[in-house]
């Protein structure tokens, strides 16, 4: 199983999980077969439910004891009321959706917090690709060729940043992973040495 | 099956036994002057329910499961009746091992009121006249239905149930239990239903209506003891059939396929799909009664679990966890209704689980997706059962 190696949590799901405060409710948005919920479930005691848009990770998510919907996240949260959940996760979902603006968006309202994590497209090897190559980058974040890619949009960490400044979105949190690992100098110029970004926001 | 599931359950896999013979027994209660007053405010005693227990309840009388049934379902569902080569209408679901695993849990199907089957319905004998109702019998509901099943589980000695379920009508039945009891209810698995009857659900009815009270044997509801409306009821069927399958699931089954053997007239039934219709209509008239059919249709039709209020208020009050199962191909039920179920739940700050199983096989697939189906209510069903089963699923 991914979650554990050698009885270690993936990095990502420890900062997560250091993030998240116990007994918290949590929605999980594209929460794929429940690995991270049900660790938020069993470490943080906290009531959560996922959204998932793929029959068979739902199959493996009721297996965990989760609650789960079988639905797709572009189509709205508009059952939730504003505030209705401590924390809201697009763990590496935001860059797969059609509207990642409505999605985030309706993420800050429903959740007093949101934690969102997703590929860097600008680190040093997408660059090379792109630049040298002429190529779609392919790297350790972003593994799938042109054709196949399950990504229907490309950001940066700079890009998101960006975008949160504009949006008056607070950046509470933050944490850089390279080779999915914390280290020093990917915190120095994060998008350029960062796979993956991870932030805690809210409005 | 349309679809399999990639998971395993390492270590967990039982044997799928038939729970084996069964018998139906009866429980009358209501009798004069403490009638069950109706939805519609008349009074109906004494009232019969027809029903089947598989496995035993446990000494905290924590484990009861009631399964209800669809439209022409009624209480055998599981096991067999002495000298019968098919067993009830959902053995494949309840059994040891199975979804609904009678080695853990007391596991309950009644036949509805106004049902033809055991329980108490239009074909019964009225005390009063000595003869059978007909539609002299009083109008009911889906509310009425749980209402006479509340009762039978008082009379078993059951407070809460662990899990109400059904498919279509059995789900708006488990629906309206959550809602008129909500503290004697701790899970609810509505499959392939709604919150309430649509107009082209209404319409599909009053078309089988119409053909039963167009055969002249139908003699305004006063056929008993003579000829039944058979054709009426057959057609009534086959209209039915027709709304449980889909444009895909005919074309496998039946394609463009003549039948065999000699066509008795110049329409006569010449293609698979003809014959496949007849057939169940044909077979239908001898296990049902046009009336039941009639009644059981309009309870169909009222069915508005709002009935009045607000959907957050009927569900506000509901504590009990849910898991909805709705079915890709399901156009008389579409999936639509199902995710309002949820939608309310998610208003009412309900716990609940929604699936869609990816089915070709249209409103029938709640008998037939079997596979996907036990992995759900077996998981569910433990988590309810057990509380939270993480560690149970990783095996540790």
């Amino acid at each position: 199983m991914m979650l554990m190696v050698n009885d270690t949590i993936r990095e990502d799901y420890r900062i997560i999980l250091d993030w998240i405060k116990d007994g918290s409710s949590v929605l999980d948005l594209g929460c794929h077969e429940g690995e991270l919920l049900s660790l938020i479930v069993k470490k943080k005691n906290a009531k959560a439910q996922g959204i998932e848009i793929d029959e068979q990770a739902i199959y493996k998510c009721v297996e965990l004891g989760l609650s789960v919907s079988h639905q797709d996240i572009d189509n709205g949260l508009s059952e939730y009321g504003d505030g209705s959940f401590d924390y809201v996760i697009l763990n590496q979902s935001i860059q797969q959706v059609k509207k990642p603006d409505v999605v985030l968006k309706e993420s800050l309202r429903v959740g007093k917090e949101v934690i969102i994590g997703f590929p860097n497209f600008a680190h040093f090897r997408a660059r090379f690709q792109i630049f040298f190559r002429g190529k779609t980058p392919v790297t350790p974040s972003l593994p799938y060729e042109w054709y196949e890619t399950p990504n229907l949009h490309f950001l940066s960490i700079s890009d998101f940043m960006d975008y949160c400044q504009k949006q008056d979105i607070r950046i509470q949190r933050r944490a850089f992973f390279c080779n999915d690992r914390m280290t020093g100098m990917t915190n120095i110029l994060p998008n350029l040495l960062a796979h993956t970004g991870l932030f805690l926001i809210s409005k | 099956m349309s679809s399999t599931i990639a998971v395993e359950y390492p270590g967990k896999v039982k044997s799928c036994e038939s729970i084996g013979i069964v018998g139906t027994k009866y429980f009358t209660f209501a009798h004069s002057p403490y009638e069950l007053t109706l939805d519609s405010g008349e009074k109906l005693g004494p009232v019969t329910l027809a029903y089947e227990t598989y496995g035993k309840l446990n000494d905290h009388r924590s484990n009861a499961i009631l399964i209800l049934h669809a439209l022409s379902g009624d209480a055998h569902a599981a096991g067999f009746h002495e000298g019968d080569e098919k067993p009830g209408w959902w053995d494949e679901m309840i059994g040891p091992g199975k979804a609904f695993d009678t080695d853990t849990y007391f596991v309950i199907c009644s036949n509805v009121l106004g049902g033809c089957r055991g329980s108490t319905g239009p074909s019964s004998i009225d005390p009063v006249t000595g003869k059978p109702y007909g539609v002299d019998f009083p109008t009911i509901t889906i509310k009425d239905m749980v209402k006479a099943q509340r009762h039978l589980i008082d009379h078993l000695g059951i407070e809460k149930i662990l899990c109400v379920m059904g498919g279509s009508m059995g789900g708006m039945q488990a629906l309206q239990w959550a809602a008129s009891y909500p503290e004697r209810v701790r899970s609810v698995i509505p499959i392939a239903t709604t919150l309430k009857h649509s107009p082209q659900q209404i319409a599909f009815n009053e078309v089988g209506r119409l053909a039963i009270m167009a055969d002249p044997d139908w003699q305004g509801g006063r056929y008993y003891g003579r000829t039944v409306p058979s054709k009426g009821l057959a057609v009534a069927r086959m209209i039915g059939h027709i709304t449980y399958m889909s444009d895909i699931s005919m074309s496998e089954k039946f394609g463009r396929r003549f039948r065999n053997g000699k066509i008795p007239s110049k329409f006569g039934a010449e293609f698979e799909v003809e014959g496949y219709l007849h057939y169940h209509g044909d077979n239908f008239v001898r296990r049902f009664d046009a009336n039941s059919y009639l009644y059981i249709t309009k309870a169909l039709d009222y069915f508005d679990l709002s009935n009045g209020k607000t959907l957050f208020e009927v569900f506000k009050g509901i504590s009990a966890k849910f898991l909805i199962i709705a079915f890709k191909s399901d156009w008389l039920y579409p999936a639509y209704q199902s995710k309002e179920i949820l939608k309310i739940c998610k208003l009412a700050g309900i716990e609940a689980t929604y699936c869609e199983i990816n089915s070709t096989y249209g409103h029938d697939a709640f008998l037939l997706e079997i596979e996907e189906e036990t992995h759900l209510v077996r998981h569910f069903l433990k988590k309810v059962f057990n509380g939270y089963a993480v560690d149970d699923a990783h095996g540790k």
